[in-house]
């Protein structure tokens, strides 16, 4: 077997690409519905009808697209440059925790400031604290070779028992009783929702905002050419006369500031206040939709929406039909393999000999 | 406090622990080390010892024998292995985002698979695990352990005299610092790294079920926390020798065996949060010690195309 190069990767191929993973992932995942003792096809109307069928669902799944849209971009910036991100999750959490320091009911009444002060300042914070987050394994990769991969993995694990300790430290809510749950959130500095009785809130836009932002920087800056080039080929950049580390670092930084403001924009949007179970994942599951977005800042958008899809969906299937809820989870597994078998392909063919 | 911590350290209780502690680091950083000799980075692992841990354990809840539950999450580690090897050695995919995607897809199939298997249990259903061996309870410390610990202490000199001794030892080294050289001896590229993976994928699915066929008696969601992504950087630490990677095993055990004493015995000091934290932070600075003098085999990561230079 042996993969030769196409000598010109075709439109078609490729926007053909993430479908035919799609197609491929929902029959690959029949057998274990069928283990389940699901009707398939019942199954899979369960699952759309969950995820896009009425006005709740719909807005169930943007809602849970808004952090998916943040860890998203946060992986398909990093990638881009050739880094490995993969502590989104960790990341988070520290966004999450910072939003919380800043805006949070501390004493009953939080810092004593005007919301046109605190709402930005309340960005800021949990932005710099998911940039913070990763610069240290950035600093350790560009100035000591160490693999970011293994080191943001492990960063994941000390973030969370980080908050953790700070939930049953001085975050801790005292009306909790027990339960780890930090301090409420200040409800000035609550995102609006959009419609009444519905969750939907403006933090799904802004990611839809800063997506467009950060489209335009890798497109059309020289950072996002710098970033680019560092990703394609770092011997060629460093020959060019690009600072190759400072360019690493700063994409660090950027990275680690969207998985930070997905946590900001869960507290702020949804939750209200921070607990150890508030992301099922967000951060890893952000480096699928980077993957099936073909690390496309816009694509990531879509791909945030289909993934929020499938996890909501599963959870209407899993009320309708007994089917665990990890169905979800191995969808988007499944997708995330096949997307990357499907990408291959479309740029190489196999030539069996 | 100082004599209380040489206390500590000297009793055979402590070593006991340590020992049981590092038996699934020692077989994941020897799985860990044979895919990264042969040039594959197997992110894996995470869910290849998740998967190994629940295979094993049911198939001894269904009735069959311990050692068959140790074979059946081999198997499973195997399969998991082969689906890694597939997408990037024969696919050249990339191994980070691929090991990841495997790691997903086995963490994710097996809470599936204990959900459906058991829709209803609050509380773990147990088997009867491993026992410590009769005819070595007389040995200190070793006579406190299971035969898989044992089995782990055997695997290394094996592995080292497999890696330095043997000609297909030499194969796999080299086709993990210059496939072009292993090509030209006449040798296939692809299938050293094949076996080289399936084969450490199968030890890493018997670190996982150590946990739960010896350590434990039950599987539990999150048993494995980070113990794969442990013994990947202790494979960085060990300088990829199967001898060094014992070591780190045992030190890194013996720090966490302490973390744990400390925990108990010094109560109310600190959060216990930060105790937990140890043995991440003390990884992260395995990694950096060794960083500059770390010589990573040449082609680890690097996907091999025929004809390619």
């Amino acid at each position: 077997m042996q993969l030769i190069a196409r000598p010109t990767t075709s439109r078609r191929l490729l926007t053909l690409a993430p479908l035919a993973a799609m197609a491929f992932t929902l029959v690959a995942v029949t057998p274990l519905m069928a283990w389940a003792d699901a009707p398939i096809w019942k199954a899979y109307a369960e699952l759309f009808i969950g995820a896009f069928g009425g006005a709740l669902p719909i807005t169930e799944t943007l809602t849970r697209a808004t952090p998916l849209i943040l860890t998203g971009l946060a992986a398909a910036v990093a990638f881009r440059a050739h880094l490995y991100n993969i502590g989104a999750e960790g990341q988070l959490y520290f966004g999450a925790i910072a939003a919380v320091l800043v805006g949070g009911m501390h004493g009953g009444s939080g810092f004593d400031l005007p919301v046109y002060v605190l709402f930005p300042a309340m960005l800021v914070a949990g932005a710099l604290a998911g940039a913070l987050l990763l610069a240290g394994p950035a600093i350790l990769k560009t100035r000591f070779g160490v693999d970011e991969v293994v080191t943001t993995l492990l960063t994941n694990f000390i973030a969370l028992l980080f908050v953790s300790m700070l939930l049953d430290g001085s975050m801790k809510d005292p009306l909790s009783m027990g339960w780890p749950q930090s301090v409420a959130l200040n409800p000035d500095l609550e995102l609006t929702k959009t419609m009444e009785k519905y969750r939907l809130h403006s933090g799904f836009f802004y990611a839809i905002a800063i997506a467009g932002v950060i489209a335009f920087i890798t497109a059309r800056t020289t950072f996002g050419f710098e970033m680019r080039a560092v990703g394609a080929n770092k011997v060629a950049a460093r020959f060019a006369g690009m600072p190759v580390n400072r360019i690493t670092l700063q994409t660090a930084l950027l990275s680690g500031a969207l998985a930070g403001l997905a946590g900001v924009f869960e507290v702020a949007g949804r939750t209200g206040y921070v607990t150890l179970d508030m992301s099922p994942g967000y951060g890893y599951s952000g480096i699928v939709v980077a993957t099936l977005a073909l690390l496309n800042p816009l694509g990531v958008v879509l791909a945030a929406i289909f993934i929020a899809g499938v996890l909501v969906g599963a959870d209407g299937m899993s009320r309708a039909l007994a089917v665990p809820t990890y169905i979800a989870d191995v969808i988007v597994a499944v997708a995330l393999l096949s997307m990357l078998v499907a990408t291959m392909l479309s740029r190489y063919r196999i030539q069996w000999r | 406090m100082a004599l209380e911590l040489f206390d500590t350290i000297a009793s055979a209780a402590f070593w006991v622990a340590v020992l049981r502690i590092a038996t699934p680091l020692i077989f994941g950083t020897l799985g860990v080390l044979l895919c990264e000799r042969a040039g594959v980075l197997n992110l894996g692992i995470e869910g290849i010892m998740v998967a190994g841990a629940f295979c094993g354990w049911l198939a001894v809840f269904n009735g069959a024998s311990l050692w068959t539950g140790v074979c059946v999450a081999a198997l499973v580690g195997a399969i998991l292995g082969a689906l890694h090897a597939v997408l990037t050695v024969w696919l050249a995919l990339s191994q980070h985002v691929s090991g990841l995607g495997v790691t997903l897809f086995a963490t994710s199939v097996s809470y599936f698979a204990y959900r459906v298997s058991f829709p209803k249990v609050s509380t773990p259903p147990t088997i009867q695990p491993f026992q410590p061996l009769a005819w070595l309870t007389d040995v200190p410390i070793l006579g406190a352990q299971t035969a898989l610990t044992l089995l782990a202490l055997i695997a290394v000199p094996i592995a080292m005299y497999a890696l330095y001794r043997t000609p297909l030892g030499l194969a796999l080294r080299m086709v993990g610092e210059n496939p072009s050289a292993v090509e030209g001896q006449g040798l296939s590229v692809r299938a050293l790294r094949t076996g080289a993976v399936i084969a450490g994928s199968a030890i890493m699915g018997v670190a996982g079920a150590f946990l739960t066929l010896s350590a434990f008696d039950a599987f539990f969601f999150t048993m494995i926390n980070g113990r794969g992504w442990i013994c990947v950087a202790l494979v960085v630490f060990a300088s990829w020798r199967p001898g060094k990677a014992l070591l780190g095993a045992l030190l890194f055990a013996a720090f966490d065996a302490l973390q744990l004493r400390l925990q108990q015995s010094g109560g109310g000091v600190l959060p216990y949060q930060v105790y937990l934290m140890l043995p991440y932070l003390l990884s992260i600075l395995a990694l950096v010690l060794v960083a500059r003098k770390a010589t990573y085999p040449q082609a680890l990561m690097k996907p091999y195309r025929k004809g390619e230079r």
